[in-house]
């Protein structure tokens, strides 16, 4: 079979005329930033940077980084740079400190997502005769939207599905013959043991490919669910601050690393201490800069996401520079069930019940295919009673507020006092028994 | 009328309740009565002790979490029908019981049963309006 491309010109264009589009691009990126966005203006003036010292892709590296914060302080619009009459789609993700960050959509950014969602399908062998089941949720979480969009632009017929309710969503794969399946890699798996239970043999279904993403997943665990749900399973890649599904995907013949769509997202790798930009191959923190986005562009903005680039040639024809799996992160972020947990978050809810001490530890664990949260928390005089009802309804207040502030159902476990272990410097928050 | 108790909170871990009693016991303090109440992922240990100031104390030292709340003491006649008849003033006066302990004391003639009220005062009010003796301290430490 020949290798299908969305956008066959650009995809497999010479790296030189990439690199000319790409740098066309920013110039006109950080003159528009530079004119519509004020915190943008501020911090480029702070170092005497002008759009016209941008003269090459190497000039890059003279803008000021973006980061999580930035969102945060400028909540909700503040670094949009169109007039909200021309948003016409906002989607949010949980902020580290309860406020959400927000991004919006011009009708011309949701065509651009399209397309770039459309070339991530062609990329894992999907084409308009399929039929895709898109499990991924629906909602302001930019993957099921970001997906169904892409899905429809390659004009092949979209399930729908959302996240959720495991033996409906495979009976619909039975009987609808669901031939490519999105979802979190963690749902896959949870998908295959329903399916077991169900006595539903998966070589009876019709999957071919599976594109799986929104959460850090192994080798390991891509064998697993190429066995158990026997198709192919291949890795995408997104973020809603630079656009949601669809910023790189990997193609049928590599499994090192993830094509991106580059004309769209130039990245960067750098040193997460120094933020000096590392040269190719070498492993860092992956950063982003949007180049045709319009209601939210964003320069250099640091993913944490850990990675590598390669620029070598490609088997499948598309000279698109990959980028490895995400091996890791440099924050604190962690990922339960496909949302994103700080662990600050957890302790501004722990810190706004009345007697709680700020003495806590967050258990990460892979129970079958399902990650399991257990918040442990010391019980001093303030919140101890002699009355178990009390201390129940304590936990319960606790795990209620994770819930309705983070959207992750958690166990919290009362402990003794003085039984987290006291760090000197920096608090040992986490212990993170999932083996990815 | 009414009794001081201590509550302990335990994690659900081996050797949690030895090591308490041990540290009564250094200390010479005397355990009245006792009485663990445990979920599946934690317990409560309430004791009535001849020395509360002093049993908060050292186990606050050993690291535990301590709490000090007030019972009350009810003394029936250890045969058939003792607690019955308690519980139902308490229910005739519409008084739910938080939790209870009981033990028998040496003579072997009485039964102590150890009452949380949801209505502390209302409870010795209905309970004393019915004749029934009610313990202090000093007595049951005595006891």
């Amino acid at each position: 079979m020949s290798e299908i491309y969305w956008e066959e010109e650009i995809e497999t264009l010479p790296r030189v005329g990439l690199e000319s589009i790409q740098l066309r691009r920013l110039k006109h990126l950080v003159a528009r930033v530079y004119r519509t966005v004020e915190p943008y203006r501020r911090k480029m003036d702070a170092i005497g940077l002008k759009p016209e010292h941008i003269q090459s892709l190497a000039d890059l590296s003279k803008l000021p980084f973006t980061v999580k914060n930035d969102l945060r302080d400028n909540y909700p619009f503040g670094l949009f740079t169109v007039p909200l009459d021309e948003v016409v789609r906002v989607h949010a993700s949980s902020g580290t400190t309860g406020k959400s960050t927000v991004v919006g959509y011009t009708a011309n950014d949701i065509k651009t997502w399209s397309g770039v969602m459309a070339r991530a399908l062609c990329c894992a062998g999907a084409t308009k005769g399929d039929m895709i089941h898109n499990a991924y949720g629906y909602g302001l979480f930019t993957g099921g939207l970001g997906a169904h969009y892409g899905i429809e632009r390659l004009g092949a017929t979209v399930i729908p599905a959302s996240g959720g309710n495991s033996k409906r969503q495979i009976m619909i794969m039975k009987d609808f013959g669901s031939t490519v399946l999105l979802s979190t890699p963690s749902y896959a798996l949870n998908l295959a043991e329903a399916m077991d239970s169900m006595d539903i043999d998966p070589k009876s279904l019709s999957l071919r490919v599976g594109i799986f993403g929104a959460e850090p997943w192994s080798e390991n665990m891509r064998e697993e669910v190429e066995r158990k749900l026997n198709l192919k399973a291949t890795d995408i890649y997104g973020l809603s601050e630079v656009m949601g599904p669809g910023v790189a995907q990997e193609c049928l013949h590599t499994t090192r690393g993830m094509h991106i769509f580059e004309d769209h997202f130039l990245p960067e790798i750098i040193d997460p201490d120094t933020g000096e930009v590392l040269p190719p191959g070498e492993r860092g923190e992956l950063v982003f800069t949007t180049l045709t986005k319009e209601a939210f562009p964003i320069i250099r903005y640091r993913t944490r996401d850990i990675s590598r680039l390669f620029y070598e040639p490609c088997a499948c024809g598309r000279t698109l520079v990959r980028m490895e799996k995400v091996t890791g992160r440099t924050d604190d972020m962690l990922i339960i069930r496909g949302v994103n947990v700080f662990p600050s978050q957890v302790e501004n809810v722990l810190m706004s019940v009345d007697g709680v001490e700020p003495h806590y530890q967050i258990v990460v664990n892979r129970e079958g295919n399902l990650d399991t949260m257990q918040v442990q928390v010391e019980v001093s005089e303030g919140v101890f009673s002699d009355e178990i009802r009390v201390l129940e309804n304590l936990t319960k207040h606790i795990q209620g507020e994770i819930k309705d502030l983070l959207g992750v159902t958690c166990k919290v476990k009362l402990v003794e006092p003085k039984t987290i272990q006291r760090s000197e410097g920096k608090a040992q928050r986490v212990i993170d028994n999932r083996k990815i | 009328m009414l009794v001081e108790q201590i509550a302990v909170f335990l994690e659900n871990k081996s050797g949690r309740l030895a090591e308490i009693t041990a540290v009564l016991a250094d200390n010479n303090i005397n355990i009245r009565a006792l009485s663990v109440a445990d979920t599946a992922d934690f317990g409560i240990l309430r004791l009535i002790v001849d020395n509360v100031e002093k049993a908060k104390s050292v186990l606050k030292e050993n690291g535990f979490t301590v709490g000090k709340t007030t019972v009350i003491a009810v003394e029936v006649e250890d045969k058939t029908g003792g607690l019955a008849r308690v519980l139902q003033i308490i229910h005739a006066a519409n008084i739910n019981v938080e939790y209870m302990y009981a033990f028998v004391n040496k003579t072997g003639e009485n039964a102590v049963l150890i009452f949380r009220f949801e209505k502390m005062d209302e409870a010795i009010a209905a309970l004393k309006e019915k004749g029934v003796t009610i313990l202090s301290r000093e007595q049951i430490c005595a006891l």
